[in-house]
Formats: structure tokens, sequence, C-alpha cells
């Protein structure tokens, strides 16, 4: 399969993309890992007149820990986030990064495309929304800096600008006693996720929660998040029944399409079952303990 | 669309071998070491970058070459697994999967040497876990997993006697 012709530009700083891809216009898109757009292409879902090869512009590809601020390039990759000892502290970071797709696809696919795309079944979206990400924008009207939760619309839908490129994601270390998991339910590693949970949770003491943020994914247009589901939490002790309520209250929120990975009811019970898989390990990471999460195959 | 095709051109190191050839942009990196270059050790199978058989090694990593331009790889090293034989010798990798019957048909086993390939280079000692996570993106039709996991374990075991 061949995508139709496009036009093949290669820019060496990012003011440069930005000014072809305003010259260009609508036809132009950029192209990073390629892992997302190279097929869609080849099934000629979108017929891009130009294609920006932003994959190799300089600057995009740290992973650093700037006074507790975790920043991550846009070009960064799966492979890359995924081993990054700068980010081995925060699991949910990594549970994320390694189980994205397989090792070939993390090769080369960047987060700064996964945001981009806004496929609703894509983990970095949900994932941002656990730490408060912030998403660092660059465009023809200069630098900008958009909350994750603003920054992912709807379903292949983002607040970026016509030629507005994201160049980095940043969010705060998570502070002591805070622990996260986030778990993927696939068919196999190459297939997109039917369902994923993740919950970024902080205690005050043992039992009680201080504070948390909790996400599903693959669950509606855009990651589900619930401000009454928290509420539950936050505050107040972790019992089984608390944790329960939690989920019934964030799976109300939902919206799970029925497709070919299940009905709407079985992703239903599959996101009830990873909640709360990913809250008890995310609970006991908090209390210090070292739990390889993992993510689940059929 | 403007009415000329466009053609870039591009240096790109196989196996050792620099070819500069001038390329549609949208020429698929498979397409070009298979038709361009005639090396056809690599193989395509789903075409839609699920199955691995296409899988290759760029500047030490693992990728679907059915899913990257030839024209994002300019510049780079490639290794496909006709790189893999030295001196008209099979390199450990295939020689254990040729003792461990870690292939039947054949077809997906250019993919299955490569991502073995990236996990030795990475951890020479991978257990079963390791190796089944490693080669999660590479589906094989007709061996059976087992005797591919028994294979890479082999060629890993030998590579660090040597
Ligand atoms: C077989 C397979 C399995 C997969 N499984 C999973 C999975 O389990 N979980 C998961 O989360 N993802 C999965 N993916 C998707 C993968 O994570 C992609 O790598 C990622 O979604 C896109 O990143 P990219 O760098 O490859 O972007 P590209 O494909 O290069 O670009 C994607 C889109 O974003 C735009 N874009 C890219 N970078 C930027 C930027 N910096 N600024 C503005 N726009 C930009 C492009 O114009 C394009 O429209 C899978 C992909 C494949 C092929
Ligand atoms: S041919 Fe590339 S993944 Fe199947
Ligand atoms: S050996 Fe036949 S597909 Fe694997």
């Amino acid at each position: 399969m061949y995508p139709a012709p496009f036009r093949y530009y290669r820019p060496d700083s990012i003011e440069n993309a930005i000014q072809l891809l305003s010259e260009l216009g609508e036809g132009a898109k950029p192209l990073a890992g390629g892992q997302s757009l190279i097929p869609v292409l080849k099934l000629r879902m979108d017929e891009p007149t130009d294609l920006i090869d932003i994959g190799r512009l300089p600057g995009l590809r740290h992973i650093n820990n700037e006074n507790e601020i975790i920043r991550i390039g846009a070009l960064a990759t799966h492979a890359h986030i995924g081993k990054a000892g700068v980010i081995s502290h925060i699991p949910i970071v990594t549970d994320c990064a390694n189980g994205i797709a397989d090792a070939q696809v993390r090769s080369r696919g960047t987060i700064g495309g996964s945001i981009s795309t806004a496929d609703p079944s894509c983990d970095w979206p949900a994932l941002l929304h656990t730490l408060d990400a912030e998403v660092i924008c660059n465009g023809p009207n200069g630098k900008r800096t958009i909350n994750i939760r603003d920054f992912i619309l709807d379903s292949y839908t983002t607040a970026l600008g016509d030629a507005e490129l994201v160049t980095e994601i940043s969010f705060k270390t998570p502070q002591k006693l805070s622990g996260g998991s986030y778990i993927v339910f696939k068919k196999a590693a190459p297939a997109y996720p039917t369902v994923s949970a993740g919950i970024q949770i902080t205690l005050a003491e043992e039992d009680i929660c201080k504070d948390v943020r909790l996400v599903l994914s693959a669950a509606g247009p855009r990651p589900v998040t619930s401000d009454e589901a928290e509420a539950v939490l936050r505050g107040n002790k972790l019992t089984n029944d608390n944790l329960e309520k939690a989920a019934e209250a964030i799976i109300a929120a939902s919206d799970p399409t029925p497709d070919s990975r299940g009905s709407a009811s079985f992703k239903r019970s599959m996101l009830h079952s990873l909640f709360i898989k990913a809250a008890n390990i995310a609970i006991s990471r908090a209390r210090g303990n070292n739990i390889i999460g993992a993510h689940e195959y059929v | 669309m403007s009415e000329s095709i466009q053609l870039v051109p591009v240096s790109i190191t196989v196996n050792g071998k620099l070819y500069q050839q001038e390329i549609e942009p949208r020429l698929l990196l498979v397409e070009f070491i298979r038709e361009t270059i005639g090396l056809t050790g690599t193989h395509i199978g789903c075409d839609t970058s699920y199955c691995g058989a296409c899988t290759i090694i760029v500047d030490g990593d693992p990728v679907k070459s059915c899913t990257l331009l030839a024209v994002q790889v300019d510049g780079s090293e490639v290794l496909t697994v006709e790189g893999l034989e030295q001196d008209g010798e099979l390199h450990p990798l295939q020689q254990a999967f040729s003792q461990n019957h870690g292939l039947q048909c054949g077809y997906c086993t250019p993919g299955m040497l490569m991502s073995s390939l990236a996990l030795l280079a990475e951890n020479p000692d991978p257990d079963i876990k390791d190796i089944r996570k490693r080669l999660a993106g590479n589906v094989c039709r007709c061996t059976g997993y087992q005797n591919i996991i028994k294979s890479v374990q082999a060629a890993a075991k030998n590579l660090r006697e040597d």
C-alpha cells in the first residue's frame, strides 16, 4: 500500500517548520515518528499535500528533571521515556511508556505525536491527566502553555492552532507518599487498547487519601475524568467500599463505544476491574512498595 | 499537489554498504529495501504495522519498515537479515533458530531474528518473560512460539559463552 503523493520537507529548526506549515497551509502536516500518520496515509484515509518532517528537529528529545519539574521534549520516543533514569521513580509514566504497542512502534512513536493525534484509545493523552501535565506549544503567534485537560478537546481533536506544534510536555514530580498506576487491557501488543485505567494518589497517612487523580481511556471520545469520583476518595479512608464507590462514579461518566474489541457492557466491566487493580497498585506504591504493574493481554 | 513528482536524494547505509538514490518521498522503507536495492530477505506480512515480519534495525533500534518512509532514515545505518551472516557463517541467532526448529515456513523469521537481535543487544541474558515481551510485536502463524523462545535462549547462551 502506498500513500498518495505528497511533497516532503525537512526543515532544520522549529521556527522554519512553523513557517513552512504556515506558508503551505491546510494541506501540510507535520510528521514525527510516523506511527499514527503513516498507517493512515497508507490506507489513504488522509492525503496531505505536504509533509514537514519534524522527526530530527534539535532540542525536542530531552527528558529532564528541573527543580522537580519533569520536562519531556515532544520528540522523546515511548522507548526513551520507558528507559529514562530521571523518571524511573514515577512508575505510572514507565507503566504507560513500556506498555504502548510493541518494541518496534516504541522505537519511533513520540509522546508529542501521541497527544497531537488525540486518538481516544491512545495512552499518553489519558495518562497525562493523572499528572496535571502542561503542553507547551509553539506556533506563528509564539509560545503558549495549555493544560492537558484543555488540550485534548474531543476524539482526534486538540487545541492546536494552524501551524502550531507541540514542543514539550511538563509535570510536577509527584510528592512523597504519592504513587500511581496505569493499566491497559488489550488483545495483543500491537493491538490498540480495549480500555485502560490510571490513578495517581497521594496519602496523608497510611489509609487516608490526601489527593487523587483518576482517568479512564478508550472509554469515551476523550479521556474520562470525574471530580465526583475523586471527591469520594479525597480526604477519606481508602476502604474497598470507597474504591468501589469511586469506580462506580467514574464508570458512570464513561461512554465506551461498542466495536470489534468488545461491547459497551464488556468494556465497562473491564474498566471496573482495571480501575480496582490500578487503585490497589497505586496505593501500595504510595506506601513505598516496589510493584511491577503490567499491561494485560487476553 | 504540484504537477511534477518530487524526487529526494537519500544516502542510506544498509548492511555496511552505502546506497545513494533519488526516491519518491512516499516510498516506504520496506519497498526501498526490497525493490530499490533488491534485498528481499525483509518480508511484508500484513502491511498494516501489525505482524513485525518487516522488522529491521535502524541506528540500533528495531522498527517496522512498512511503517516508515525511506526518506525518514536518510543518513542512517540499517541492518537487515542479510547483514547477520558474516564471512559465510550464520549468526548465532540464525544457527540457534535452525537447530531448535525456531521456524517452519520461515515467513516471520527475518523479523523474529531482527527483534531478537535488538533484545540481546540490550539484555544478553533474557528470561522467558523478557523474550515474550520483546517478541510481542512479531506474529508467527505456523511454528508456534515455544521453539522460537527456545531458539532465542540458545542463541543468548552461545553469545554469552563466546
Ligand atoms: C501497531 C501499532 C500499535 C499501537 N498501539 C498503541 C498503544 O497501545 N497505545 C498507544 O498509546 N498508542 C499506540 N499506537 C500509536 C503510537 O503510540 C504512535 O506512535 C503515536 O500515537 C504517534 O506518535 P508519532 O510520533 O508516531 O506521530 P506521527 O504519526 O508522526 O504523527 C501523528 C499526528 O500528530 C501530528 N504531530 C506529530 N507530532 C506533532 C507535534 N510535535 N506537534 C503537532 N503535531 C504533531 C502529525 O501531523 C499527525 O497528524 C500504536 C501504533 C501502531 C502502529
Ligand atoms: S509487514 Fe510490517 S508489520 Fe506486518
Ligand atoms: S515460521 Fe511460518 S509464520 Fe513463523
